[in-house]
């Protein structure tokens, strides 16, 4: 009984989708425990700070990638670098403020709600990738730039993208004692 | 991989918020341990179901056994099962010396007592794939001494 060729791209395959998956398990048990939206979105949005805070380890470690000058190369650094990395993704990065430390991040294509098709109608306000946010937000954090993140569109709401907004908290003018990054 | 680092990250961020979230409230960790466990189930039948997709028909319930122990644990946990053992009537122990979702924490007596928790998504991952592949089944894990543990499937004759 030989098993058909394939099985590498198979398996990395496969394994995204474990981690898509458990993502989707962990949301319905989360569903299922708190009735409010809200508690729900904030239960993730921790489980995402606590992730965030040590996958910045992972990245930095992975990656070997430079200091970033700027809140623009910090954003393009995520989009590109991280959520290529991780997600197999490249969100495209817009500035939306004059000041300089507002970002989009504008996905197309969102791997986190492959298997999901839309919210219940009594979910309306979930936010079912807040995870994410939570993620980028302690991986900020760690690199000593204190930053809001939040979902701006859900596609998932009938937006017709997804994007999330990152609004980094310090004035440029004072990063002078950053860590690397 | 980078996708596993997420996969082990969020892992054990499930379990670690699932039993804060029980201390705050009823404190039943029996509670926490099932709830791991249907989650595993549902991503287990999931996954299976992608799985076999394009693979041959199994022969019979070893070889399904087998099957989960190489492809299926490999693609999960990038290594083997190293024992699989079975009295032929239902029972089989699959052990694994170095199993990955124990490998980040001491490997000394200290953190014995909550192995358990890193285990029964496991559990309910195995009962899922079997589940999808019609077999009833039973699945408990033991932990003697740390990264290595030991999980045992009784299968639910019909």
């Amino acid at each position: 009984m030989s098993r058909p060729p394939g099985r590498k791209q198979d398996s990395q395959k496969i394994s995204r989708e474990l981690f898509v998956l458990t993502y989707g398990a962990l949301v319905a048990q989360l569903c299922k425990d708190y009735e409010k939206d809200e508690d729900v979105n904030t239960c993730l949005d921790r489980m995402g700070y606590a992730i965030g805070i040590r996958l910045i380890d992972d990245f930095l470690a992975r990656s070997s990638v430079k200091r970033c000058r700027s809140y623009s190369e910090t954003a393009d650094m995520i989009a590109q670098v991280a959520f290529k990395m991780y997600l197999g993704v490249t969100p495209s990065v817009s500035c939306s403020s004059a000041a300089g430390n507002e970002f989009s991040l504008i996905l197309d294509k969102n791997p986190l709600v492959d298997f999901v098709e839309e919210l219940p109608a009594e979910r309306a306000s979930l936010c079912y990738c807040n995870l994410l946010c939570g993620v980028i937000r302690g991986a900020l954090e760690m690199v000593h730039l204190a930053a809001e993140v939040t979902f701006l569109q859900d596609r998932l709401k009938g937006d017709a993208v997804t994007e999330i907004g990152i609004t980094f908290l310090r004035k440029a003018e004072d990063r002078k004692h950053r860590r690397n990054k | 991989m980078a996708d596993e680092t997420l996969f082990l990250l969020l892992h054990s961020e499930m379990v670690a918020g699932l039993y804060r979230a029980a201390e705050q409230g009823e404190g039943e960790n029996g509670r926490c341990t099932t709830k791991l466990e249907s989650m595993g189930f549902r991503v287990g039948q999931g996954l299976i179901e992608r799985f076999t997709k394009d693979t041959a028909r199994f022969k019979d319930e070893l070889d399904i056994m087998k099957f989960i122990c190489k492809d299926f644990w490999t693609t999960v946990f990038k290594k083997q099962i190293d024992n699989l053992r079975t009295n032929h009537q239902g029972i089989y122990v699959l052990q694994d010396n170095k199993f990955r979702l124990l490998t980040q924490m001491s490997a000394g007596k200290q953190y014995l007592e909550h192995a358990p928790k890193f285990l029964a998504f496991t559990c309910g991952l195995i009962r899922g794939g079997l589940s999808n592949l019609g077999i009833k089944s039973i699945v408990t894990a033991e932990v003697s001494s740390m990264p290595a543990c030991k999980f045992q499937v009784m299968i639910q004759k019909m």
